[in-house]
Parts: structure tokens; sequence; C-alpha cells
């Protein structure tokens, strides 16, 4: 019975109870999203970081990954006594420049990473195979597509290039084994990998043995923090980073993002919350005469305020799944233009759904549905019964 | 006969601006069981004000009332809901009944809020519905039935939990002559059947259909008089 009324209660006036679960949907929608916004971007740079199994990351000291062109000089040698570390499982050292290849249309200039590709961790291979030869390279969709070449093609390629002269330098002829799709890079970024030895000797830098990255992969059971700090000490020309202190960084550096998701999530939350309040007071106001009965006939004041509260979080309910699917949609065309955010990695989403996102989201409207339908119902429950019912005569 | 219903001294004063109006000035009557009483008087003679007391949804200033034995001038809300839920019940001029709810489910509300559940219930909604003519009729809303119809559905929730007394507040003053009449005779009905009834009315004929008439001027009883 309490369902018949909360329900004919909201069916009474179709239109405006449509209208307003839309608003509260919205509202709804608006809150997914910040929250998944607040969160979002950390999970997905470290499932990015977690993917490929490398625990720890050394650059040249003070600097971040590929930040700068800094490299890190005899990075062979480190890479060496790493690999004599017992709590060290695999070492992926990787040197950055740019390739330049000579084409039917011309130069194209691409990202390059110098790998050694049995223990590359900066790309994903879909089509082909790795370069097992000092003339083989790979590369991804973007630069396939720009420089119209195919798995099989032999191209001519250098480090450099002389607009003037219109020479290539480091010139060499290599052949293209395999398609992949680089973790790291921004979306429509071109990019190719080949042989660490053979990028620079590309480079003329063969007998420095530089690299620009050393990317780590742990034995199993050892503490990545234990082993960073270890690190550091041991090398002080260089900078180690884990995944914590890379999340550490992100932090920092997205806090006003986070900020700003929590307070507009907030916003959204109280527009949601004053809507449903605003229809459930108008709502009760129109009945006031009904509720004045119900209580003179006997029903108890928790449950008039029940079936009000009812009405309240009934909107919410019906409102959370339509906000879900409109926030899901929202997220999919905002990440599709961030996804062009310049720098950023392809695989970074803004807007990142997670089932804590989700039950947050779901839970904040339950609450607010509820505390929506508190104050409209306790305020009719405890009008005095003959006072009301004597307006309601003389209205 | 046992009274059933005691009043003493009742006083009831309002508030207006720094004044207090006097609605009740000190009434003081009883209601046997099984008495059907009409109280009558002018507009602002303070009939509904006492109708509110005796119906526990107001509070006296001063002064007592018992119903079956039990003081309920002074009980909390809660005390006074359950009071009303089981032991009196309510017949209003405009009947407001619960326009989302049949004639049955209206019925069904008062029993439901005292805990009877499934068949039960509905059974002792369409016998009460058949008491007061309305079984054919319990599938309709109050908007398909007419005013006199929506009074009977109004009946038979006030019967619901077997009150010891059924309060009506001019019953009959939103019906026509002689859906009023059938409305005297349904209450007529009631009281020989051993319901007691305190019916406030200007209508005379319900008034003279009453065993007693309580007449009231300025917030006091002046008379106090057998109908018939």
């Amino acid at each position: 019975m309490l369902f018949t009324l909360a329900a004919a209660s909201l069916i009474r006036h179709r239109a405006r109870t449509v209208l307003a679960v839309l608003g509260v949907a919205v509202s709804a929608a608006m809150l997914l999203d910040m929250v998944m916004l607040s969160s979002g971007m950390r999970v997905s740079f470290r499932t990015l970081l977690q993917s490929q199994g490398f625990q720890l990351r050394l650059s040249p000291k003070g600097t971040l990954p590929f930040d700068t062109e800094a490299t890190i000089r005899e990075g062979d040698s480190l890479v060496a006594m790493l690999e004599g570390r017992p709590e060290i499982l695999a070492v992926s050292p990787v040197f950055g420049g740019q390739l330049h290849i000579s084409t039917s249309r011309g130069i194209v200039a691409s990202s390059a990473l110098g790998v050694i590709p049995a223990v590359e961790g900066d790309y994903e291979l879909t089509e082909g195979r790795q370069p097992s030869a000092p003339d083989e390279m790979v590369a991804n969709d973007a630069l396939l597509g720009a420089a119209g070449m195919r798995i099989g093609d032999t191209v001519h390629a250098g480090s450099g290039y002389d607009s003037q002269l219109r020479s290539l330098a480091g010139a060499r002829t290599l052949r293209i084994v395999g398609r992949v799709r680089f973790v790291y890079m921004a979306r429509a970024q071109k990019g190719a990998a080949l042989p660490i030895v053979t990028f620079r000797a590309m480079q003329g830098r063969d007998s420095d043995g530089r690299i620009s990255l050393a990317m780590v992969r742990l034995a199993l059971g050892v503490d990545a923090e234990a082993e960073r700090a270890t690190l550091e000490r041991l090398f002080p020309r260089v900078t180690v980073i884990s995944i914590a202190s890379a999340l550490k960084g992100v932090d920092e550096r997205l806090i006003y993002f986070t900020q700003i998701a929590v307070i507009l999530g907030a916003v959204s939350l109280v527009v949601g919350f004053l809507l449903v309040t605003t229809l459930v007071t108008v709502s009760v106001n129109e009945r006031i005469g009904e509720i004045a009965v119900m209580r003179a006939i006997g029903v108890r004041r928790w449950r008039i305020v029940a079936q009000i509260v009812l009405e309240s979080s009934a909107m919410m309910i019906v409102a959370s799944p339509l906000g879900f699917v409109l926030g899901l949609v929202t997220a999919r065309y905002l990440n599709s233009i961030l996804a062009n955010f310049p720098g950023l990695p392809e695989r970074i989403d803004f807007f990142l759904l997670q089932p804590s996102a989700a039950w947050t989201s779901l839970g904040l409207l339950a609450v607010s549905g509820v505390l929506a339908g508190v104050y409209p119902s306790w305020r009719s429950a405890s009008l005095p019964i003959a006072t009301t019912l004597r307006q309601e005569a003389v209205g | 006969m046992s009274a059933i219903l005691e009043v003493r001294q009742l006083v009831r004063e309002y508030p207006m601006g720094a004044e207090r109006v006097a609605a009740l000035r000190g009434v003081s009557f009883d209601v046997d069981a099984g008495d059907y009483a009409a109280i009558v008087g002018p507009s602002g003679c303070g009939k509904s004000t006492l109708l509110n007391l005796l119906g526990v949804i107001d509070r006296p200033t001063s002064g007592t009332v018992s119903i079956a034995g039990e003081r309920v001038d002074q009980l909390s809300d809660a005390r006074a809901t359950d009071f009303r839920l089981r032991r009196i019940g309510f017949v209003f001029q405009r009947f407001y009944l619960m326009q989302a709810l049949t004639a049955r489910e209206n019925v069904e509300l008062p029993l439901a809020e005292a805990g009877l559940r499934g068949t039960a219930r509905r059974e002792r909604a369409r016998a009460l519905l058949d008491y007061v003519g309305l079984g054919a009729r319990e599938q309709h809303r109050p908007s398909q039935l007419s005013g006199g119809e929506q009074q009977r559905v109004a009946i038979a929730r006030a019967l619901a939990n077997s009150p010891k007394i059924v309060l009506a507040d001019e019953p009959t003053g939103e019906l026509d002559a002689r859906t009023g009449a059938e409305m005297i005779g349904l209450f007529e009905r009631l009281n020989a059947d051993g319901t007691t009834i305190v019916v406030v009315t200007h209508d005379e004929d319900l008034a003279s259909a009453a065993r007693r008439v309580i007449h009231m001027r300025d917030g006091s009883i002046v008379g106090d008089e057998p109908a018939r």
C-alpha cells in the first residue's frame, strides 16, 4: 500500500515527474563523470605503467622518461650492472630519437626507439614479427600509413635529414617486419622501433653505449620501493622511478584536476538533491489534506515519512541507470576529444569507469534521494492535523 | 449503560496576536456506549473544535477527555496515533478518500496500518463495503464514485478497526437531499448495530435522527436533550 501510494503520487503528474527524472539523470551523469575523472587518469596511468611488467624506470638524473633529449652515458655498463643484480629479472634499455624515411611522397619523420627486441616493453606486436636482424624494424599504423609502407617493404631511412642537401644522415636500408602498437605514444604519433645497436650506429653514438631509459623488471617478491632506493644510492647519476613514485608525481600534477572534479561532482549532487526536494515538496503541498487525513485515521508518522522518502528515492533510482548510460556516453565522447591531448599516451583515459566509481556515484545518489525526501516528509508529517484539516476544508 | 466518552471542563484557546481566543469554555458531558449524539449550533460555536479534541487530533488547553476509560487529552503523538487507529472512526464532510486507491484499498488502509495482512484484510474490507452497500464497487476509485458512494466508503473505512466510537463532521454537508437521507439511514443502522456515534452537523434531519442533541453556543453547551 505504501508502494501504491508512492507510485500513485509520482504518476499523478507524469510530465512533471518525467522532467524531474531527466533532470536528475543529467545531474547523475555529471556526477558519474566527475567521479570517473577524479581518479580515472591516475588509475589509467598506473595500468599503463604496469601493463608491460616493468616496475622501475631509470632515466637521466632529474628527468622523467623522454621528458628531455638527455641520455645516460655508458648506459650499456649500467644495464650490465643491473642485470648482475639478483633482485632484477630483466632490463630493457631504450634509446630514443628521430627516424627519417625516404618515400615516394617525400621524407616522413617519425619517433623511433632503439630497443632489444627480446626484452622490449614499449610496444605490442599486432602483425608480423619482432626484428631479429640489425637491418629490421617495426612500425605503427600511423607511420605505415603516412609512408605508404607495408610489412615486407624495404625502406631507406636515416637518423637525421638535411633539407638543404636533401640527404639522410646515418642512412640505412631497413626492412619492415612487423606492425606494432606503441604503449606510451600519443594517438596519431608516428613511431618505429629497431635494434638499439643499429639505431645508435645510425646516430653515430655506438661507441659510448648511451641510452635514454632503462626499464627494469624485478624478481618475484622484491620490494620495488626498497630496490628503487638501493639503485638511486648505487647509481647517483640516474633517477629511479617506481610506479608508486611515478603516481605520486602524477597526483601532484593532477591535484587541480581532482579538486575541480570533486567540486563539480558535489555541485551535480546538490543540483539533483535540490531538484528532487523541490518536486517532492511541491507534491506534498498539493496533498497536504490527504496526508492530514491519513494521520487522522491513524497512519503513523514514520509511514508518511517512509512513503515520501520512497517517492524521492524512486526518482533517484529511476534516474540513476539513465544517468549512468548518459554519463558513460559523455565520458566516451570526452575521452575521444582528450585522446588528442598533446604528449599524452593514447592509452591514458581521463574518464575511466571503475566499479568503485559506479558504486560511489550510486551510493551518493541513493543517499541524496533519501535525504531529499526527509525535509518535505518530516514537514508534512509534523503538521498539526486539526489545523490542516480546517484549512483544507476552508480552502 | 456506562459512559464510553467522558468530557470534563474542556477548554481550548487559540492565540490570536497578543490575545487568546477561547473556542471552548469549559465543556462537560458524557456519551454512553451505543449512544448516538448530534452536536449542533451556529458556525464558530466550537463544534468542530470539540470534535477534534474528542478525536485526539488536537489537545485541549485544559480539561480532560476519556474514551473507553483511557485519558486521551495528553497522549504523546505516537500513542494518540495508535489510539485513533484502533479506537476512533472518522467520517469527514469531504470524504477525504485516497484518490490513488480503490474503494477496497481505502478501507484496507487502516487495516494494514493495524497490522492485518493478506486475505484477512481483503475479506474484512469487502465485508465492510457490503455492509455500506458498495460490495459491487470495491474496485472503483473515488473519482468513479458519486458523493454518496464516496461517503459510504469513508464510513466503511471508519469502521475498519471496530472503533469504540465514530466521530462524523458534517457527513451530509456535501450531499444532495436524497443522498443525505440515505446517509442518515446508514448512520441509524450503524447505531442500531451497536456503534456509538457523535456527529457534528447543521443538518436538522441528521440531528433529529440522533437519540440525543447537544446544543452549543459560543464555546459552551447550552442544551442537551433527547432528539425524539
